[in-house]
């Protein structure tokens, strides 16, 4: 056996590598709870009842205003004085969950809000049911508007669970931080660590784009009216090309 | 197991905790601005369509998007000794914080310089101004409008996220509330002061932001 100090990062490379399913398993989690608390606070703020607006606007505010990770370290060492006894996986996806749900409850809301009121009279006109409205007739128009902004909310949940390796979760970040401290050399570890995230971010922006024409498809909108500009919107604004002086 | 909150000891660590508000305070100042210089340089240098430059920055600015700040601050921490530069930890975050804050201003200034009306370009080579006086001007005064109020949540975003120099030893305002609950086994009234004080300040200031929104956005 060699000394540690002999070794290298290839020795370490697995137990490195068997951190990103966890990366991505603890995304996965912390993102579900963030769409669901993204739509409870958001239709909860749309409401017309102030004794469910007002408290949905209060918990969003605390959850924007006080620090992700103030918030992070807070369900780690101060609920379990309140009795509430989470493990730490649990209380760290709650509270990215929870955190990140509160900023896109904004974008479900204005989403909803988008919808032009006349398509819910409408609806209730030509006597539809309530789930055949909202399946059928409010999703599809409010839904695309959600994925853009959702795909940043994902890139940011991967990026926010590297925060749970504070809370002695041994994802990605936890093991690159446990093995610099090893080797002698902090760069290769690190560089590494940031290339493994960079790619996964690449590879879950592809996955938004995909989900991007998926919903587009459900929804009966054409998939070609991208958010690239065609030629005519290009002559209208936009850097000419003297600008640099060239 | 019962717990008390203890007023009389969340009073008494307030002035320790205020000490680290003025580390976050600098920290947010500072790295703001070194987000905003470097923000601008980041989008000029996309907008000017110089061959390989251009394209790098953007991978430049796609990779410091795309991986997790704390990484970077570990990165930046470890990696300057063993260039030989020692700098303060408090310096080494603001830096940190600047780069990774600079990858979303330039995406908000590239966005504010492409929405300038094409008519203004033209007019001002119309009246034959020299290309320092468009850009200094006539452009970016235009492209700033949209972008101050974006702008203005990046900072109250760092603010909220410098939290996170706490771990590479400054002691900002979760690094002061970590400590006493250390030293003291009490975690609870300095946490919580210390999320309280983010609130406090931060709210106002969110609203703040949402009101120059609203002007700009009707001017």
């Amino acid at each position: 056996m060699r000394y540690l100090a002999e070794r290298t990062l290839g020795d370490y490379l697995p137990l490195l590598l068997q951190g990103i399913p966890i990366t991505l398993e603890l995304t996965l989690a912390s993102t579900v709870v963030l769409v669901a608390a993204g739509f409870v606070f958001g239709l909860g703020r749309g409401s017309r009842n102030r004794l469910i607006r007002w408290p949905a606007g209060f918990v969003v505010e605390v959850l924007r205003g006080s620090s992700a990770i103030a918030q992070l370290f807070w369900a780690f060492y101060v609920l379990p004085y309140f009795g509430v006894e989470l493990s730490p996986l649990a209380a760290g996806i709650a509270v990215l969950g929870l955190n990140g749900g509160a900023y896109f409850s904004e974008v479900v809301r204005a989403a909803f809000a988008s919808v032009p009121k006349g398509q819910t009279e409408a609806a209730i006109a030509l006597n539809l049911s309530a789930w055949f409205r909202l399946r059928r007739i409010i999703l599809p128009q409010a839904l695309p508007i959600m994925v853009p902004p959702f795909g940043n909310a994902l890139i940011d949940m991967l990026k926010f669970t590297a925060l749970l390796s504070l809370v002695t979760i041994q994802e990605l970040a936890y093991r690159a931080d446990a093995i610099r401290s090893v080797l002698e050399d902090a760069g290769p570890v690190y560089s590494l660590t940031l290339l493994i995230y960079f790619a996964m971010a690449l590879a879950l922006s592809a996955l938004v784009q995909w989900l991007e024409v998926a919903v587009n498809r459900w929804a009966g909108r054409s998939t070609r009216t991208g958010r690239k500009a065609g030629p005519q919107e290009r002559s209208t604004s936009g850097v000419p090309r003297w600008a640099f002086g060239r | 197991m019962t717990f008390q909150w203890d007023w009389g000891f969340a009073f008494q660590q307030l002035p320790t905790l205020l000490q680290g508000l003025v580390f976050t305070l600098e920290a947010t100042f500072f790295g703001s601005l070194l987000a905003f210089v470097l923000g601008l340089v980041w989008a000029l240098a996309r907008l000017a369509e110089v061959p390989v430059v251009s394209p790098l920055v953007r991978l430049w600015v796609e990779f410091v998007r795309g991986t997790p700040l704390l990484i970077q601050l570990y990165f930046l921490f470890f990696i300057f000794p063993s260039y030989g530069v020692t700098l303060p930890a408090l310096e080494t975050g603001i830096i940190g914080l600047g780069i990774y804050y600079s990858a979303y201003a330039s995406e908000v200034y590239r966005a504010g310089i492409e929405g300038v009306p094409r008519g203004q370009w033209e007019a001002s080579l119309a009246l034959g101004l020299p290309l320092r006086r468009v850009w200094g001007r006539i452009v970016l005064p235009q492209a700033m409008r949209f972008a101050v109020p974006v702008l203005g949540n990046f900072v109250i975003s760092m603010f909220k996220e410098s939290a996170i120099l706490s771990t590479i030893s400054v002691l900002e305002l979760i690094g002061q509330a970590n400590i006493i609950g250390a030293e003291t086994a009490r975690y609870v009234e300095p946490l919580t002061m210390a999320a309280l004080i983010f609130l406090v300040i931060s709210y106002p200031a969110a609203r703040l932001v949402r009101l120059l929104e609203a002007r700009t956005g009707a001017a």
